[in-house]
């Protein structure tokens, strides 16, 4: 093996010898003969290594050369795909949309019965302490009587506060909501879309009703602009969406639609 | 009646005295006066205009026509179309405008008779044999499935696709279909036996987008079948030889719909914005350049008389000398018109003869993804991914009504054959009815679970349409 290039420099000075073309082809015609007698006299381990390597090198010219006898190779065999769409659709790429709905019925029993498949099915106690700040009032601010709440909530537009001194909860206008970013699941894109209500909150009967939004509530939101439609042909407008996040932390309320 | 009095508010009314007499010219579709003006009196009827007319122009007996001025259509006596215009002057001529009306009626679709399973993939195209007794439908699974409708009861599979079938055509005579699919191979199948027809005909290299056989009036054996595809290229294949015979390297990008039209010519829309007129020994005969974005769809105004022409309701004969009567009625002396729907949001009118657009059509606020002319040939509407419908005048191009309703992008519309309701398959779900007269929704028919893709109304006899869509059922539905 050589050290350096010194090869390469000389046949830069002084050029190749004038028959090292054919030299070269010559030797590459004894390569087969050398090859077979070496196979048929090589012993021991050599023998076996220099086996294993004419076995690789032959089977890769096997599969070359029924490459080349094949004429009728169909160039682009497909499996048949998933998903067939028209010719029209073909060339777009089309949002897919799940649209096997569970019909009105169905919905309407599990709202009866209370019972939803939510993602989150547990959330963590909280404390009143948590919940509500105690806010003075009165003359010498002795009467604490009022509660100013600490949590995102949401209002419905037609809501108008009691007359402040006997309003009992507080709803800052600076944790009002009106929309949430809501996931749907299967399609894994998210919308912002408006709320309708709070159906539930886990913590407490009395959240629910002032509107309290945390982890784990189960909100309503109006989904007309995803374009669902039921199997008798009526426009779906809303649907209930369980929020993930901690609302009052984030400044946003995240949702995941519940299909 | 009761319509007319809604319409004109009884402080508006200004009814001339009954037995003035006012100057008419009668204009035909085209707008070509008739004749020299008429003085009439202004109460005639509308039925006595139609015997007036029908001595003019000499038509067979039993053609029905209805009057328009502006667009507004005569219901009873001159009188009240009078009243409805108040720029009309005495002294002026009154312009008529006359419509050859169809004779027949289709009773609208109402409800859904049969949901016919048995694709295990989406229905990606659906086609009723002229006389609307099968219907072929073709499906991601790589079937054919024809379904009988007399019984609603499926007949045969036909198997020989290795993809999704994406389009098929029945013949002029409808003993054959031609087929092309995902892995751009087109069969041919013999309907009397269903069986394939030779070998699946190879060539494509991309997928099938469109197939249309030659006309019935310019062959009468249907030998010439042509097939489009996303590699650019138009094939002409021999039905009876099997094999290829033309290629029109027709444009650099994807042809998306491809029409055999009376004259001879082939019209292939394509992405690269143009739409090219060919003749069928591979000559281009025309470029029609005017679109900014893909040309999606095309038709002409000639397209339900050389599909049906050659059959008359009643029998199964085919008469040759028919197809090439009626098809010369309606061409009447001009060129086909041709409709052509973009994703830059417009629809243009074209002749082959230029290469400028005649009429540009906008109002569509997204991609216009299916245009159909009426089978009479006088009104065009666009669907489109906008969710609205919208019907255009088929002489020239004028808009006339938006008809909206659906919920997701409208896919595909089909007429009835008296030209009077269209059914429009949508994203949605849903199949909706329009009537053309009201210019609003008559039925809504849901019922698919999913995507509707193909929908199509029987040509002849007009009782029923098929649907199919991503749910994988193919559905049928009737008055």
């Amino acid at each position: 093996m050589p050290q350096h290039d010194y090869i390469e420099l000389h046949q830069k000075r002084f050029g190749k010898r004038l028959d090292t073309e054919e030299r070269a082809r010559k030797k590459a015609a004894r390569q087969p003969h050398e090859l077979a007698e070496k196979a048929q006299n090589l012993k021991g381990l050599k023998a076996k290594m220099f086996n294993k390597e004419r076995f690789k090198e032959k089977a890769l010219m096997k599969k070359q050369m029924l490459a080349h006898e094949e004429k009728d190779i169909e160039v682009n065999v497909e499996d048949v795909k998933d998903g067939a769409v028209p010719t029209y659709l073909l060339d777009r790429e089309q949002q897919q949309q799940s649209k096997v709905l569970t019909n009105m019925l169905k919905q309407k029993r599990q709202e009866k019965a209370g019972k939803w498949d939510v993602p989150i099915a547990k959330v963590k106690q909280m404390s009143e302490g948590e919940m509500f700040q105690v806010i003075e009032s009165g003359k010498r601010k002795q009467k604490s009587w009022k509660r100013r709440i600490n949590k995102v909530c949401f209002v419905p537009e037609t809501f108008t506060r009691k007359p402040p001194k006997f309003e009992r909860y507080i709803r800052p206008t600076g944790l009002r909501f009106k929309k949430a970013n809501v996931t749907h699941p299967e399609l894994k894109t998210t919308f912002s879309l408006p709320l309708l209500g709070v159906k539930k909150n886990p913590q407490s009967a009395l959240y629910t009703t002032l509107g309290v939004i945390t982890k784990g509530t189960v909100v309503e939101v109006n989904v007309s602009e995803l374009g669902l439609v039921t199997q008798t042909g009526k426009v779906i407008w809303s649907k209930y969406a369980q929020v993930t996040n901690n609302p009052e932390l984030d400044g946003c309320i995240n949702a995941t639609l519940l299909v | 009646m009761d319509q007319t009095k809604k319409k004109i508010k009884p402080n508006q009314i200004t009814l001339l005295a009954p037995d003035t007499r006012v100057f008419v010219t009668l204009i035909n579709p085209y707008g070509e006066e008739a004749q020299k003006s008429l003085e009439l009196s202004v109460n005639t009827t509308k039925q006595e205009l139609q015997s007036i007319l029908q001595q003019l122009v000499k038509t067979e007996e039993d053609q029905v026509y209805s009057f328009f001025h502006n667009n507004i259509e005569l219901l009873d006596t001159l009188n009240q179309l009078i009243a409805s215009d108040p720029e009309y002057k005495l002294e002026n001529t009154f312009s008529l405008t006359y419509h050859p009306q169809s004779l027949f009626r289709i009773q609208p679709i109402t409800r859904q008779t049969a949901a016919l399973e048995g694709h295990e993939q989406p229905v990606l195209c659906v086609q009723f044999k002229t006389h609307g007794d099968i219907l072929a439908t073709g499906s991601g699974d790589t079937t054919i499935r024809l379904w009988d409708m007399l019984t609603e009861t499926p007949i045969a599979t036909l198997q020989g696709h290795k993809n999704w079938v994406l389009c098929l055509a029945w013949s002029p005579d409808c003993k054959y279909i031609a087929s092309g699919s995902h892995d751009g191979q087109v069969c041919i199948w013999d309907v009397q036996t269903n069986q394939l027809k030779g070998q699946p005909l190879k060539g494509h290299t991309k997928w099938v987008t469109s197939i249309a056989w030659q006309p019935m009036h310019l062959d009468e054996e249907c030998t010439l079948v042509a097939s489009s595809s996303k590699d650019g290229c138009i094939r002409i294949w021999s039905r009876i030889s099997l094999s290829c015979l033309i290629v029109i390297n027709a444009h650099q990008k994807a042809i998306t719909k491809m029409l055999w039209g009376g004259q001879g010519y082939i019209y292939s829309a394509s992405e690269d914005t143009t739409i090219g007129v060919w003749n069928k020994t591979g000559k281009r005969v025309q470029e029609l350049k005017g679109h900014g974005h893909w040309v999606n769809s095309i038709a002409l105004h000639t397209d339900y008389t050389i599909r049906c022409a050659c059959f008359s309701e009643g029998n199964t004969d085919i008469n040759t000398k028919q197809a090439k009567v009626f098809y010369d009625k309606i061409l009447n002396g001009k060129n086909e018109r041709l409709v052509s729907a973009s994703d830059d949001q417009t629809l243009m009118l074209w002749e082959y003869t230029s290469s400028k657009p005649k009429v540009r059509m906008t109002g569509h606020q997204q991609q216009v993804n299916h245009v159909q002319f009426s089978p009479d040939g006088r009104y065009i509407v666009s669907a489109s991914f906008d969710k609205s419908l919208r019907i255009w005048d088929g002489y020239n191009g004028t808009w006339i009504a938006t008809l909206r309703g659906h919920v997701g992008s409208v896919y595909q519309v089909s007429w009835s054959s008296d030209s009077r309701y269209m059914l429009s398959a949508s994203k949605d779900s849903t199949l909706k009815l329009w009537s053309l007269q009201k210019k609003k929704l008559a039925f809504d028919l849901p019922g698919h679970a999913d995507e509707v893709y193909a929908v199509d109304w029987a040509p002849i006899g007009g009782e029923k349409a098929g649907s199919g869509g991503k749910d994988r059922r193919v559905k049928i539905w009737r008055h």
